[in-house]
């Protein structure tokens, strides 16, 4: 990748781990805990959907943050962040013009461009902020809708208001062969949608599993329920890949502490196709 | 003198050589005795290394003991390694100054260009270093500090010739002669009659330094009477571990009942990975000055032995002690060979001997052997 | 004109019963029409009935004070409601509102306790396919119950 620091010697290698201030463009209120953080871009810094910035707030602390938005070439970054560490509860609270810290981006990526070559048909599977890292093949799909079959998105969240991006819903609904479901734990009284678990949706969800690459992320629990749910009904597991989360410090391979097992998920993944981690997945601590 | 070439100084010519090397502009650091150990520090001369000293090391048990002779380097190794000034236990990585209009300017940390001379290098350690350079001079990305400091490396290397308790170096291929990455190589030879080094050179540096010391051509007797003592030393390995298919032994044994043993004796101090001279990992600590204007990152050994290493917001992914000590065997002993090419371990011992209760991690694996639950047909799941 | 049985026969939840079976519960069942916003029924009813879902959507709710009515399952097509009539004290234990207009078929409580009594391989049956679909809502209670998109779980 263009963007990553590189330099064979080594020594003559600048900080890889500094961060370049970035002012924030615009933030984006999501839901009662979750914003979107639109960055700086004028730059045209380049990613692929999938990839991770680390974000740094002044004083505060870093964290990992999946690209949720494009286009690629756009003179923005968008960021969506949840209020769940230390770090995150202040970080939504950003206000625009606002400078942070950001490196990146780091990591595996989705194989739409794969899918795009043997014309795939794209099963998306999100749970709850687990569609921000996700986003970005949809939008992907939208823009680049002949390159691909049907675009599939199934989405789960807790509550109807923590399904993020509604307002885009309609947009993406619009566009020639694609099916947008929306499942919550618990509805409210003015939700007409299905009340139950993703894998509900699932299982009343046509598609041909000799034809479709399907793009997991979400809890660690929903992501095993689900892997075993599109197995089960007959997709080749190599065409399942999901986005696993470990603790990300230094986000180039070299603090150790997102190992899992034999990989290091900042570089090798955090994408992994489902053979590479499936033994892994069900062994409790790794 | 050239590369390969080699020489026999007088032990007491030693402090010659070790001018020599530091008028070539590096800082010495080798072994001296310093708190009831031998450790590694900064020397100016031979004198400060624990001449007549040597080691008695076991399973959570280490002291130092007289010689009957004088011998320089006649001990195995200590709690130091040369990797707290390689990558060292704290570096700070870059600062970051916050202005009145809320912009926030970032700068690195230049690396700090030291020239270490490293007196006393064995070979488990010289693999270690290696081992090092892996992780941290990747292909993508290099840590500049390690970097620059692995750069500007002077190293004499020893050949083990007494071994520790706790070393198993021959059962990792690592040693005990060493066999490359060095500038001079040093054998010690020690009797009644005589007390003199052997000295290869491994590079044109190290040839140079060999010829402004005092010295007389080493013959086929001297290189025999060298290797003689360093083929003795691996005749006395403390510990041995079999290392034919261990990776795959240690992936298939992941819910081996073993661990839950071990998990009552290990007391998660993280002692083996400060010990360990190829255990790598850091955590940062962003700090903040108290007029808020001013924050840096300071990068810090860590180990995956805390609970704090593996968290996330639900928690910590590893919160049993039982999963921390699998993870830091199962990664130093397989994984590491799915991520660098090689084990992580290089059989210098230190975790065995500095191991408050004494578990030895070539028992531990040895134990998964035993009870390998691919050879347990029947038992119930 | 459709006739009862043959809306049985196409229903899944019936899938695989004999000619006979099929004849039998046609003596039960009915053809039902809610609109959005009805009640099919009230926690605390008697239970009378169990409904397949051939297109719609009901919305098992229970009011919580302060809360307001909570949303804790959706029933849709090709499923069934209701089992209370299975057991006494036969009662309903939950609101069930229409969110989307419902076409279901309408099978009698007391017809099909009946109808199970007398004819054991009937009540087989009916009972293994309910016991599916209890299986299914377990699970996805024991899912709502981890609460897995919780912040910071």
């Amino acid at each position: 990748m263009e963007t990553r620091a590189s330099d064979p010697n080594g020594a003559a290698s600048p900080a890889p781990t500094l961060p370049r201030a970035t002012p924030v463009r615009r933030v984006i209120r999501e839901s009662a805990d979750t914003v979107t953080l639109e960055l700086d871009n004028s730059v045209g810094r380049s990613f692929a959907p999938g990839q991770f910035n680390m974000l740094y707030l002044f004083g505060v602390g870093e964290v990992a943050v999946s690209i949720s938005g494009g286009p690629v070439e756009s003179q923005v970054l968008a960021h969506t962040v949840r209020a769940a560490g230390a770090v995150t509860r202040l970080l939504v609270n950003v206000k625009r013009g606002a400078t942070i810290g950001v490196r990146g981006p780091y990591g595996s990526a989705w194989p739409i461009e794969g899918a795009a070559r043997e014309r795939l048909d794209l099963l998306v599977v999100a749970g709850g902020i687990g569609i921000a890292p996700l986003r970005p093949v949809i939008y992907h799909a939208l823009r680049e809708r002949h390159r691909f079959g049907r675009l599939i998105v199934l989405f789960g969240a807790r509550r109807p208001d923590d399904l993020i991006y509604a307002r885009e819903f309609n947009r993406w609904r619009a566009y020639p062969g694609v099916e947008l479901r929306t499942i919550v734990d618990h509805g409210s009284s003015n939700w007409r949608g299905p009340v139950g678990i993703i894998t509900d949706l699932l299982a009343t969800t046509d598609f041909d599993h000799d034809d479709t690459l399907a793009m997991v992320c979400g809890p660690e629990v929903m992501m095993r329920f689900v892997r075993h749910a599109l197995v089960g009904r007959g997709l080749p597991p190599e065409r399942i890949y999901l986005s696993l989360e470990r603790n990300m410090k230094c986000a180039i391979g070299h603090c150790g502490h997102c190992q899992l097992l034999p990989f290091f998920v900042c570089k090798d993944g955090p994408i992994f196709a489902l053979p590479k981690v499936a033994p892994l997945l069900d062994m409790r601590e790794l | 003198m050239l590369p390969g070439e080699t020489a026999i100084v007088a032990a007491a010519a030693l402090s010659d050589l070790l001018h020599e090397i530091s008028r070539l502009g590096y800082t010495l650091v080798g072994p001296t005795v310093r708190d009831g150990a031998i450790v590694y520090r900064e020397i100016h001369s031979a004198e400060d290394l624990p001449a007549g000293w040597t080691d008695v090391q076991q399973p959570g048990s280490y002291r130092l003991a007289r010689r009957a002779d004088s011998a320089l380097f006649g001990f195995a190794v200590g709690p130091h390694s040369w990797k707290q000034f390689l990558h060292q236990p704290a570096v700070t990585l870059w600062h970051a100054q916050l202005a009145d209009q809320g912009a926030v300017t970032f700068a690195a940390e230049p690396p700090e260009r030291k020239r270490l001379a490293l007196i006393g290098v064995r070979s488990c350690e010289l693999y270690a270093i290696a081992t090092q350079d892996k992780v941290l001079i990747g292909a993508t990305y290099s840590d500049p500090h390690y970097a620059a400091r692995r750069a500007g490396l002077f190293v004499v290397a020893v050949n083990c010739t007494v071994a520790g308790g706790t070393c198993f170096c021959v059962s990792m291929k690592t040693g005990p002669k060493v066999e490359t990455g060095y500038d001079l190589a040093l054998t010690e030879l020690i009797d009644d009659a005589r007390h003199e080094l052997f000295i290869e050179a491994g590079s044109e540096r190290g040839a140079e330094v060999l010829e402004r010391v005092p010295r007389r051509p080493a013959d086929g007797r001297a290189r025999e009477a060298a290797e003689k003592a360093v083929r003795a030393t691996a005749e006395m390995m403390g510990r041995q571990l079999e290392t034919e298919g261990l990776r795959e032994l240690l992936y298939a044994n992941l819910e081996n009942s073993r661990w839950d043993e071990v998990a009552t004796r290990c007391l998660a101090c993280a002692n083996c990975t400060m010990v360990c001279p190829t255990c790598f990992c850091t955590t940062i600590e962003d700090h903040t000055d108290l007029g808020a204007r001013r924050a840096e990152r300071v990068q810090r050994w860590d180990s995956c032995f805390t609970t704090d290493f593996s968290h996330l917001n639900a928690g910590s992914v590893r919160s049993s002690i039982k999963s921390r000590y699998r993870q830091w065997l199962t990664h130093k002993l397989a994984s590491w060979i799915d991520q660098f090419g090689t084990s992580g371990c290089v059989g210098c011992g230190r975790c065995i001997t500095w191991c408050p209760v004494g578990i030895d991690l070539t028992e531990e694996a040895a134990a998964i052997r035993r009870t390998d639950l691919r050879s347990q047909t029947g038992r119930e799941a | 004109m459709e006739t009862i049985e043959r809306l049985l026969r196409e229903h899944p939840f019936l899938q695989g019963l004999d000619d006979r079976q099929f004849a039998l519960l046609a003596g039960c069942a009915k053809k039902a029409r809610f609109a959005a916003g009805e009640y099919i029924f009230r926690e605390g009813q008697e239970a009378n009935a169990s409904y397949l879902v051939r297109t719609g959507r009901v919305s098992l709710e229970v009011n919580v004070a302060g809360r307001g009515p909570v949303q804790l399952h959706t029933v849709e097509e090709g499923e069934v409601l209701g089992w209370s009539w299975l057991y006494p004290p036969y009662r309903w234990q939950f609101d069930a509102r229409v969110v989307e207009p419902l076409w279901a078929i309408f099978l009698d409580g007391a017809c099909l306790r009946s109808k199970c009594e007398s004819d054991h391989d009937l009540g087989y049956e009916l009972v293994k396919r309910l016991l599916r679909q209890v299986h299914q809502r377990l699970e996805r209670a024991r899912f709502q119950l981890l609460d897995i998109y919780r912040a910071g779980s």
